[in-house]
């Protein structure tokens, strides 16, 4: 019984996995780019949210209503202004300025925030339970996992059916010949960044309602969000479900064997799919 | 062509004026910094020491990003298991911690080897991303490792630091207590480490396979084409940072005689602070870490009381460098002066105009 439970955590707990995914997963498929402060960028959604509802006492969920629309403005000016200016034949500006970005997000929210652990209040929700016969689940971790289906369906609905979305992928297997047919990359590249913030400010709702965060946890996000990415495929967002819920399942059933071994367990089930699989579960696009 | 074979019809030399005085100056500064215990505070040693291997470390970086075109932001891990095996070596096996720190180079190679096999298998932004996880992974599994203090640490018994090699001789020339010996001892060893390290790339990469190495940076597919073993030399060029960086570790932890997991495997410590170096000084060149570990001890200096700001302000800089002056300090000074004082790249001189 409690086998089924913790199976049943490691899952939901895949969603929120898949969830700090998501944004990386969308940037990197347009514009082959990684962001390596995007556990950074949680963490400093989080702390907007819990801003909007210690200032003007909301609900968390409409903070984050009220702190999508900042976040999406964040994200477009990033790339407009600064990312683009990286992007190139050359992996090192991107990375390097993404990874320099992080150690000043991080340390700008240290010396903002303080080092103290934070939550967001959540009421009824943290504790209420759904009775399933066989196993109870929580219903935070239920709506988790809901909203990272509707996040992948919604940003496939984007990719596949709309005129935005022929443009994305339009730009990201050719963006000269994209720019020919009227397209400009650099705005394109900018609105995909603006809509992966949005989904970041989807998980770090869903983070800061969960478990304590702090200035310095970006970047173990950007670790399982990365290792979502690869165990799921480069390329296809529902593989990044799958990766999601593999890294969930391992920690939680690692926890369960031995409480230190949570994150290493998720790590070596990473390294594992990495060996038999080196391009993913779901490999999709060529790189 | 020439038909003349007696006298070779053109030079191909490396060398500059530049370099060649540039040489008699670090053959002198070295001799300098040799006898600099015999009239330099044990603070100024101390920071000599944190200067030197941070340079070390910043030489194997820019070894294997500058040259070898792998970005790591793992090179914690070497750091860590350097210095996790000189603590094993000292603690467990009772060796002296002098030779334990060649243990230290032994064991970053080894668990190089696993660790280039799985982040091989990543390209370009994931590879960084890999070598990480890779770091977090020893640093989870060393906090396992009971026998060398878990997840707590653990510190140098105080017989093995007391009578550590050469530390009694040196405090009775110096008439120092021995724990300044030990500062000075270590000193000493980060000098000829870092000496080392900059003679052996430089030597590397005036080579026929430092030629290779940067063919397979600049196009890996034309490398190939003209016979140059691309994987070959990624596995040699990291295997031979892991090496490096596994000393440097196991030499900064002789210095600190204590170990923990977070701060042996600490990616600010390790390699966010040595990106920046490399960036700041000038990514792949020799001399771009040298100025780069100069301007980041000053700003350290500078900015040491405002805390998190000091890391923001690291930060901001990096980013800022990388989009004005990709080349770094150095590239501005190159261009301005032409001067190059490790030149690594082939000139053609001499040679007939009519042929």
């Amino acid at each position: 019984m409690i086998w089924i439970d913790t199976l049943a955590q490691g899952i939901l707990l895949g969603g929120l996995y898949a969830l700090f995914a998501a944004g990386l997963s969308l940037v990197f498929g347009i514009m082959r780019l990684v962001n390596l402060a995007h556990g950074d960028f949680i963490v400093m959604a989080a702390y907007l949210i819990l801003l909007l509802v210690t200032l003007m006492g909301l609900s968390p969920f409409v903070a984050a209503i009220i702190a999508a629309p900042v976040m999406f403005g964040i994200g477009w000016g990033l790339q407009k202004h600064l990312l683009n200016r990286t992007l190139g034949n050359d992996i090192l500006p991107p990375l390097l300025v993404t990874f320099g970005l992080s150690i000043a997000l991080q340390n700008a929210l240290l010396e903002g925030f303080s080092a103290d652990s934070q939550r967001l209040p959540t009421g009824a929700i943290s504790t209420a339970s759904i009775d399933l016969g066989v196993l109870t689940v929580g219903v935070l971790p239920l709506l988790t996992f809901g909203s990272a289906i509707a996040v992948i369906v919604g940003l496939n609905q984007l990719f596949y059916r709309t005129e935005l979305g022929r443009a994305f992928r339009a730009t990201s297997d050719d963006a000269t010949t994209a720019s020919l047919m009227g397209i400009r990359p650099g705005n394109i590249f900018a609105i995909a960044t603006a809509i992966a913030m949005l989904v970041v400010t989807l998980a770090a709702l869903y983070l800061g309602m969960r478990s304590n965060f702090d200035p310095n946890i970006g970047p173990a996000r950007l670790i399982y969000a990365f290792q979502a990415v690869i165990i799921g495929g480069l390329g296809s967002l529902w593989g990044t479900l799958a990766g999601g819920i593999i890294i969930g399942l391992a920690q939680t059933v690692g926890a369960a064997v031995n409480p230190e071994w949570q994150i290493l367990a998720g790590h070596v089930a990473f390294l594992i799919v990495l060996l038999v699989r080196p391009r993913g579960l779901f490999p999709r696009a060529v790189d | 062509m020439r038909t003349d074979t007696h006298t070779p019809p053109f030079v191909v030399s490396t060398h500059t004026r530049a370099s060649q005085i540039a040489a008699v100056l670090a053959v002198a500064l070295v001799a300098v910094l040799i006898f600099l215990p015999f009239f330099a505070g044990r603070g100024l040693i101390q920071d000599m020491f944190f200067i030197l291997t941070m340079l070390v470390l910043a030489q194997f970086w820019n070894l294997l990003a500058g040259y070898g075109g792998m970005v790591s932001i793992g090179q914690q891990a070497f750091v860590g298991m350097g210095a996790y095996a000189m603590f094993g070596g000292v603690i467990l096996a009772g060796m002296d911690p002098i030779p334990a720190i060649l243990l230290g180079g032994l064991a970053a190679v080894i668990v190089a080897i696993p660790t280039a096999f799985f982040a091989f298998r990543l390209q370009g932004p994931y590879f960084a991303i890999g070598t990480w996880v890779i770091a977090e992974v020893m640093r989870l599994s060393m906090a396992q490792v009971k026998a060398l203090g878990g997840g707590t640490g653990t510190s140098l018994p105080r017989s093995a630091t007391r009578e550590m090699w050469a530390t009694d001789w040196i405090a009775t020339v110096f008439d120092v207590r021995n724990s300044a010996a030990r500062d000075i001892l270590t000193y000493w060893l980060a000098l000829a480490l870092a000496a080392a390290t900059i003679a052996a790339i430089y030597a590397l990469l005036r080579s026929k396979p430092g030629l290779a190495l940067s063919a397979v940076r600049d196009n890996p597919e034309a490398a190939k084409s003209v016979g140059v073993d691309a994987g070959r030399m990624k596995w040699f060029v990291f295997l031979t940072s892991a090496f490096g960086t596994g000393l440097a570790g196991a030499l900064i932890y002789v210095q600190k005689a204590r170990i923990s997991p977070d701060a042996a495997f600490s990616v600010t410590d390790w390699t966010a602070y040595v990106l920046f170096i490399v960036i700041i000084g000038g990514i792949g060149t020799i001399e771009g870490p040298i100025i780069g570990v100069i301007v980041f001890f000053l700003l350290q200096s500078l900015l040491a009381d405002y805390g998190s700001w000091y890391l923001f302000t690291l930060g901001i800089i990096g980013i800022v460098v990388m989009l004005v002056a990709p080349r770094g300090l150095w590239g501005l000074i190159t261009d301005k002066t032409g001067i190059q004082l490790f030149p690594v790249r082939r000139r053609l001189s001499g040679g007939a105009l009519d042929t």
